[in-house]
């Protein structure tokens, strides 16, 4: 499924990098742990999380991931924004925790 | 690069650089591990090969960044391996063993509200190489050695 969709569905705010909204979703990834992301999370994967670090940027670019969601209602850095936007990275908001987003990501039919 | 330092490199089938990794330089980090799976892709190194090596670069650079002053890493690329060195000046660690566990950190409270301090770096570095090696003195500095073979099967 293309992000786009997905950010419609379930009505996620677009902080940055609306350009790369084409990019297909091969699944979902959600964990705080910036090494635990690095280890496990696949490419292609929209990563949830509580960050909002501009280090989640460069996990993110290196791991070729989707996008991030920035779960319940937090507010990125301005650093991490400004990042976004210059690495391409689609940097979106919730107003969900990290359970329930996944749980209707789920039903979307976007898995592990 | 210079063109003749490009062809000794084609030579010697062997491709090599030296990067600088900046102490407590947070908004460059995780640049220098992004621009070695680039040239890996461009290569045309397998995948699989490059996940490990992605995962083993961003840890090494991030340990300098967050506790080291300075860093190198020396990448080198042959038709058999790729050999990743990455020396620092700074604290150095006292136990090697405590600092390979699992969960074992000592990230500040900042750096933990990061998403830093899982204790996973080193335990990870070394679940994705195929040879490690690490070295330390304190005060002076951590060396580590990563070999990851191109035809290894280690997942
Ligand atoms: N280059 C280094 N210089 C000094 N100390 C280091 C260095 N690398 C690691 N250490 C020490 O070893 C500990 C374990 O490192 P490791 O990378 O496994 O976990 P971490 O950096 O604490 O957390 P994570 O990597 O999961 O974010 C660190 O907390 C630190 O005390
Ligand atoms: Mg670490």
């Amino acid at each position: 499924m293309k992000l786009k969709e997905i950010v419609e569905k379930l009505n996620l705010t677009i902080i940055a990098g609306k350009e790369k909204l084409e990019n297909e979703v091969t699944g979902g990834y959600a964990s705080d742990l910036l090494s635990d992301v690095i280890a496990n999370s696949k490419e292609g994967n929209l990563w949830l999380t509580l960050q909002t670090h501009q280090n989640i940027i460069a996990v993110a670019t290196l791991k070729e991931l989707a996008g991030i969601v920035i779960v319940n209602n937090r507010e990125p850095d301005e650093e991490t924004v400004r990042k976004a936007e210059q690495e391409k990275i689609p940097l979106l908001g919730s107003k969900l925790t990290a359970f329930e987003l996944a749980g209707k990501l789920y039903e979307l039919g976007i898995k592990g | 690069m210079k063109l003749r330092k490009l062809a000794k490199m084609a030579i010697e089938n062997r491709i090599e650089h030296s990067f600088v990794i900046k102490g407590k330089d947070f908004g460059n980090a995780g640049n220098v591990s992004t621009k070695i799976k680039d040239l890996l892709k461009e290569i045309g190194i397998p995948p699989s090969i490059i996940r490990r090596v992605a995962i083993a670069t961003y840890e090494a650079e991030m340990n300098v960044v967050m506790y080291a002053n300075h860093g190198t890493l020396n990448f080198a690329l042959t038709p058999q391996k790729i050999e990743i060195v990455v020396d620092d000046r700074g604290p150095g660690i006292e136990d090697i063993e405590l600092a390979m566990q699992e969960g074992y950190s000592t990230a500040t409270e900042e750096m933990r509200e990061m998403g830093f301090g899982a204790g996973m770096g080193l335990p990870n570095i070394k679940k994705n190489s195929d040879e490690f090696e690490i070295t330390s003195e304190v005060n002076k500095g951590t060396k580590l050695r990563i070999v990851i073979y191109l035809d290894s099967k280690n997942e």
